[in-house]
């Protein structure tokens, strides 16, 4: 008890006598680490803050080599706009339904925080499933990621955004078992937040990704 | 001992006051910005797809400012970035990321611009003499 509520009572002791003599002086110090509201959310967003970095470099490789097409083909020829303005309209579905289960959360309602991450799931899986078709397509034509330049980084930025979403489907899953075991308890809605942020920074960087890669690759 | 315990009970009651801390999210946030990004990606889209620009610079231009546009929309609606939110350090390691986004980005493709140019060979009259 003394050696939490005085940090140094040997050094400040002797010069103020009347301030450690009780127990109550404690309030004079720092009696507790002074934690920030939500520490994790803080360092969750400085671990999407670095993810941001991975993709920079990712886009900045693809900007160097975007152009490198080695005679093979270019995205004017291989990328199918109507394919990726469907892939983006699922993702952002699922940015919007993803919102309406926090709103669920905060009003305590477990059925329908449910329902809206299976629905979220079920988009997030949309997405995935035309980009896959879209990979094996790209694949089966001869543009492999070993084609070209161009094809290497594109591989390589689109798949890493892919794998993300991959990985937050099976966060989503497992926050719906965790949810339906054990209700909407506090660790539950820390990390139903965490998800939330996690499944909205993927759009943010797709919104890079169509613009960057595809809008821009067709011209 | 009781101040551990004290201390423990109060993060409990801490987290079930402030459900969200930071985030206030709300269904008019979420449908604002939903429809904003819906919007701010049709236009792009529609640009590209329906060549409604005759140089193909002018259709960039547009397109990267519709980007940027709603990068911002997905930052304020969806992720409920403002500049309060963990008492600002939020806000200054988005700052901080985006000056290091800047820098690779903007970086990579002034340094790389004539990559392809001059790694040629036979790009200067030296190595035109020592090509086979």
């Amino acid at each position: 008890m003394s050696e939490l509520t005085l940090k140094h009572p040997g050094a400040m002791g002797a010069e103020n006598p009347p301030v450690s003599k009780d127990g109550s002086a404690g309030h004079f110090y720092m009696t507790r680490e002074h934690h920030p509201e939500n520490g994790t959310l803080l360092g969750f967003w400085l671990y999407l803050m670095s993810d941001c970095l991975v993709f920079a470099v990712l886009f900045a490789c693809y900007g160097v080599l975007g152009r490198n097409y080695a005679a093979g083909p270019g995205g004017a020829e291989l990328f199918e706009l109507p394919l990726v303005a469907l892939n983006t309209a699922l993702l952002l579905i699922s940015s919007i339904t993803y919102g309406f289960a926090m709103l669920e959360m905060q009003k305590r309602r477990k059925g329908a925080v449910l329902m809206w991450l299976a629905i979220t799931g079920v988009f997030g899986a949309g997405f995935l499933g035309v980009e896959l078709y879209e990979f094996a397509h790209l694949i089966h034509e001869g543009a492999g990621p070993q084609r070209s330049a161009f094809l290497s980084s594109f591989f390589a930025l689109v798949g890493t955004h892919g794998l993300h979403v991959t990985f937050g489907i099976l966060w989503l899953i497992t926050l719906m078992v965790q949810v339906s075991k054990h209700g909407l308890v506090a660790a539950n809605r820390r990390r139903l937040m965490c998800l939330s942020m996690f499944w909205h920074f993927l759009d943010v960087v797709w919104i890079g990704v169509f613009t960057f890669v595809y809008l821009m690759g067709v011209l | 001992m009781s101040a551990v315990h004290d201390h423990d009970s109060h993060d409990e009651h801490h987290d079930d006051d402030h459900d969200g801390g930071g985030m206030h999210a709300t269904f008019k946030g979420y449908m604002t910005g939903f429809v904003l990004s819906v919007i701010l990606t049709a236009i792009p889209f529609w640009l590209v797809m329906g060549k409604v620009f005759e140089k193909p610079s002018t259709t960039i231009m547009v397109v990267l400012a519709f980007a940027a546009v709603q990068i911002v929309v997905h930052m304020i609606y969806f992720l409920h970035m403002d500049a309060k939110s963990e008492g600002g350090w939020n806000m200054l390691a988005l700052v901080f990321t985006v000056v290091l986004v800047v820098i690779t980005l903007a970086g990579s493709l002034w340094v790389m611009f004539h990559l392809t140019s001059n790694m040629m060979p036979g790009m200067s009259p030296q190595e035109m003499r020592v090509a086979p």
